[in-house]
């Protein structure tokens, strides 16, 4: 029999906390469901806009009334639980309803607070916090002239910004001097006043309100202590929420503020769990949507009895929803005795920025009319980047960091309509900004399906999601960091990883069973990857699907915009000898190569050649003794080399041996993407080891190893991973390394961006710090090689005859 | 005027793949579906004229290699957004699995 699970609240807590359920165990529980409005679960945080006139009910609705039933959940709506009887693990609800339980979760979240001065009780006085406030205020606009807001913080802002724009007159009264203290430093909130003036909002500052008075039990006017007064049909107490905590209490749980709950969010019941904005965690209890997210993923992970993670607090950010008004506030703002600030401020522009620094370390900021940068800030701040080498242009933005040579938003609003934003698909900005007009596109995704645009190097990515948020403003929000592998799936890379290892999975179609693929034959994008991950994950088992590899990997050659192929030749570390240069010239003259020209990897390419001189003049060419160069794959490329201590007089070690090497172990080896080295004899670094995927660079006393260099579209130095001294240690070194990267970067993740993203920390822990991983992944890297070393030019030469290769038939005219 | 040849038989594609055939017309596709549906194309992308038979085919589109357009193997036409259309033949296996193409003058 199924365990039964009792939500109390059916809020945005309660509900993304059944969501992780469902999606972890989604047959364990028999869920029921109380919620004392009658509403399904809706999207509390946008009610302002709903007040504003610029949302519908409706479009702020998350679980619809066919999600409760798909899911096979018992909603009880507009009915309150008055009772926890936890002898007998029962709850009551007012209507009379008696339902046992085995685990419940308490997310009764919070109400507003009303002061309780005299005339609090009047009619037309109400708090700003669901559906049923909402319309009391449409409806009071209807009829009403002025509205009072009493607290001018965030939620006191939008309530009187909504009411503004429902054509009321409305006054704000804020106790303190500075508006959105809590968030503001005095200098944006000066700013954010005028501007909330100039749309004609009033505000009362330092104002202490004495009563509310009425006439006919309907409130008529607010009167201060300091005799004055002000006349309001509406009265929106909007100075703080206070945790719905009476039912814990009655039932006995430990409550302070919140009812209290520890790192995996169970109370003092073991079999109660609790959740949202009720709750006290480490002293703290929130009023934001961002941690009771993070709240719900642990509290489901204990709920469903995997018990590993733990909810250690949340780092938060505000952003207020007025149109028209950019802010943006996370952290401490205002500074400790250590921090210093970066402050950038232009008042005619109406920008103010304000970084607060500590440790090298943000750990708090306040923007206002430029807020591009405030989920970057932030990221910065929860992940506790060390910032000292990017601190001089921190405060521009990201964009000024280099990303390609972009600029900033800025910069996109003022750049014409014919300037070019995609340089491979030649798209210009007018053409994307209309897409995203005409065709009602709201992610990159769509961009790059109706115009080409960031379709193919990615690096104008950046450059039009600033367009899409400069045209689509609010309605744009950034892509998720969850990014389902192609279109044929909703799982990520790494997703579908874990889960070939994890159900032991070794073909294609097996995954696509498994997985529940969403096309029976996948796409272009998503067959390449998923065979690499297969071979890259079972070498010896899985057979590799030639027809999900991209045609320069199935012809091993080079497709060129004619249809005709390259060829390269392998020459170990770029040396050769003038026996392998006349059978690569008598080659070229019998197949009448049209161009033969020097590739940036040392070694010689041949152009022009058909599909069907291929097996042949592989055939040739192995029997000159030469390979296949791989210049094709995602593989091993080349190993680049300078001459040396053979023969430079600046050489400290025999570089071009120590490349040979290197080749000999590497070549055939497939990886995430294609995959470069080079060594160089001194560090004057002739072979441009330092933007290679692994650089050798020899110095005196041995040799020092560089990864996660890049010299294409974004240029990237390599970062230092450690100096080993013998030349065994640098082979030992390049197979780990090359091993994890094979393991565990995405499919087309080249070493640079895989490098970013998982930190040269990460990976000089496995490959410096720790000998023993290091030698498993050397291993197994060894292992792999065991069975890809083979040179597929010899395999093909022996069938030129395949239709592979040649037409079928020649009909003749 | 038009004329059936027999070109192969269906075992000399792979599945998920495509061989080519010379015809007085030009040089065509044969593709092959992983249910051995066969369909018969003009290996000429209408995009840039890259060789459609070389590139990845999944259900009954065809990814050209040269800048990934995709091409309905039925219709011949791109997939939206792109615009164009490459000439298609009747093509049908027997029994036997001997290809038959039907040529038009």
């Amino acid at each position: 029999m199924k365990k039964k699970l009792v939500c109390i609240g059916n809020g945005m807590a309660g509900m993304r906390t059944i969501e992780e359920i469902l999606k972890l165990e989604p047959d364990m529980y028999e869920i029921s469901v109380f919620g004392e409005e009658p509403h399904e679960n809706y999207n509390r945080i946008l009610l302002s806009p709903v007040l504003a006139g610029e949302k519908t009910i409706d479009d702020i609705i998350l679980n619809s009334a066919e999600w409760y039933t798909e899911n096979n959940i018992t909603l009880y709506k507009d009915e309150k639980v008055i009772e926890i009887d936890r002898i007998h693990n029962q709850i009551k609800s007012e209507k009379g309803t008696v339902l046992e339980y085995d685990r419940l979760l308490i997310a009764t979240g919070s109400t507003a607070f009303i002061i309780p001065i005299q005339g609090h009780q009047l009619d037309g006085v109400i708090g700003f916090r669901d559906i049923k406030d909402v319309n009391t205020m449409l409806s009071a606009a209807q009829t009403g002239k002025n509205a009072v807001v009493i607290g001018g913080g965030l939620l006191g802002l939008e309530a009187a910004n909504g009411l503004r724009k429902q054509g009321m007159t409305v006054t704000v009264v804020h106790l303190l001097d500075s508006l959105m203290e809590r968030q503001l430093d005095k200098s944006a909130s000066s700013l954010l006043k005028c501007s909330l003036e100039d749309t004609g909002l009033n505000f009362k500052m330092e104002a202490q309100t004495e009563a509310i008075l009425g006439t006919d039990g309907k409130v008529s006017a607010v009167k201060f202590k300091d005799g004055s007064s002000v006349d309001a049909d509406l009265v929106v107490m909007a100075v703080g929420i206070r945790p719905n905590i009476n039912l814990a209490q009655q039932a006995g749980l430990q409550c302070e503020r919140g009812i209290l709950v520890d790192d995996t969010l169970q109370t003092y019941d073991p079999k109660i769990y609790s959740i949202g904005e009720c709750v006290q965690h480490r002293g703290q209890v929130y009023g934001l949507v961002a941690p009771l997210f993070e709240q719900a993923k642990v509290c489901a992970n204990h709920l469903v009895d995997l018990g590993y993670s733990r909810y250690e607090g949340s780092v938060t950010s505000t952003k207020l929803k007025v149109t028209g008004i950019d802010l943006f506030s996370a952290g401490n703002f205002t500074g400790t005795d250590d921090s210093e600030d970066i402050i950038f401020q232009d008042p005619s522009l109406g920008v103010y920025k304000k970084l607060v620094i500590e440790d090298n370390k943000i750990i708090g900021t306040v923007l206002y009319g430029a807020t591009l940068d405030g989920s970057w800030y932030f990221q910065l701040m929860r992940d506790q980047t060390d910032i000292s080498a990017m601190r001089d242009k921190l405060l521009f933005g990201q964009a000024h960091l280099g990303d390609s040579g972009h600029g900033d938003e800025n910069h996109i609003l003022t750049m014409p309509d014919d300037a070019e934003v995609c340089g491979c698909n030649g798209v210009c900005k007018g053409d994307i900004v209309n897409a995203i007009v005409k065709k009602n596109l709201f992610t990159v995704d769509d961009v790059r399906a109706e115009t080409k645009a960031s379709n193919s190097c990615g690096s104008c990515t950046a450059l039009v999601e600033q367009l899409l948020a400069s045209t689509l403003g609010n309605d744009y929000s950034a892509s998720p960091a969850h990014k389902p592998l192609c279109k044929c799936t909703d799982l990520t890379h790494d997703e579908v990883k874990d889960e070939i290892v994890k159900q032991k999975l070794t073909s294609i179609h097996a995954v696509y069973e498994a997985l529940d693929w969403k096309t029976p034959d996948g796409c272009a994008s998503c067959r390449p990857a998923l065979n690499y991950y297969l071979m890259s994950t079972f070498p010896d088992v899985v057979e590799d699907d030639s027809q999900s590899r991209f045609i320069n990997e199935r012809a091993h050659g080079n497709i060129q915009k004619d249809g005709t192929y390259s060829v390269v030749p392998r020459m170990w570390g770029g040396v050769t000898n003038p026996a392998e240069l006349r059978a690569i010239a008598d080659v070229a003259d019998k197949y009448d190569v049209k161009l033969v020209k020097v590739t940036g990897g040392q070694r010689i390419d041949l152009f022009g050649l058909t599909k069907e001189q291929l097996p042949h003049i592989w055939a040739d060419l192995n029997k000159a003794g030469f390979v296949s160069g791989h210049a094709y794959g995602k593989a091993l490329r080349t190993v680049k080399t300078c001459v040396g201590s053979d023969w430079c007089r600046f050489g400290t070690q025999d570089s071009t041996g120590m490349g040979i090497k290197l080749e000999k172990m590497t070549w055939g080896s497939w990886t995430p993407h294609k995959f470069k080295i080079a060594v160089s004899g001194c560090p004057r670094n002739c072979s441009e080891a330092t933007i290679k995927d692994f650089g050798v660079v020899a110095v005196d006393s041995g040799w020092e190893l560089h990864v996660g260099g890049n010299g294409g579209i974004k240029v990237r130095v390599t970062d230092l991973l450690c100096k080993v001294s013998t030349e065994e240690e640098v082979q030992e070194y390049c197979g780990a390394f090359m091993q994890l990267y094979r393991e565990q970067a995405h499919y087309l993740e080249r070493t640079a961006p895989w490098i970013e993203r998982v930190g040269l920390k990460y990976v000089q822990e496995i490959i410096v710090d720790d000998a023993e991983q290091r030698k498993l992944l050397h291993e197994r890297f060894l292992a792999s090689q065991d069975i890809s070393q083979v040179d597929p030019w010899a395999e093909l030469a022996k069938k030129p005859n395949s239709p592979q290769f040649k037409p079928l038939k020649r009909i003749a005219a | 005027m038009s004329q059936q040849i027999a070109i192969g038989t269906l075992n000399d594609i792979p599945q998920m793949g495509a061989t080519t055939v010379e015809t007085p017309n030009g040089r065509y596709a044969i593709f092959r579906t992983r249910n051995d549906e066969v369909f018969a194309l003009r290996d000429q992308c209408p995009h840039k004229q890259g060789p459609l038979s070389q590139g990845i085919v999944a259900g009954h589109t065809v990814t050209c290699p040269l800048h990934n357009w995709k091409i309905d193997l039925s219709s011949g036409e791109a997939q939206a957004p792109d615009e164009g259309c490459v000439n298609t033949l009747p093509i049908e296996a027997q029994p036997d699995g001997t290809l038959l193409l039907t040529l038009v003058d």
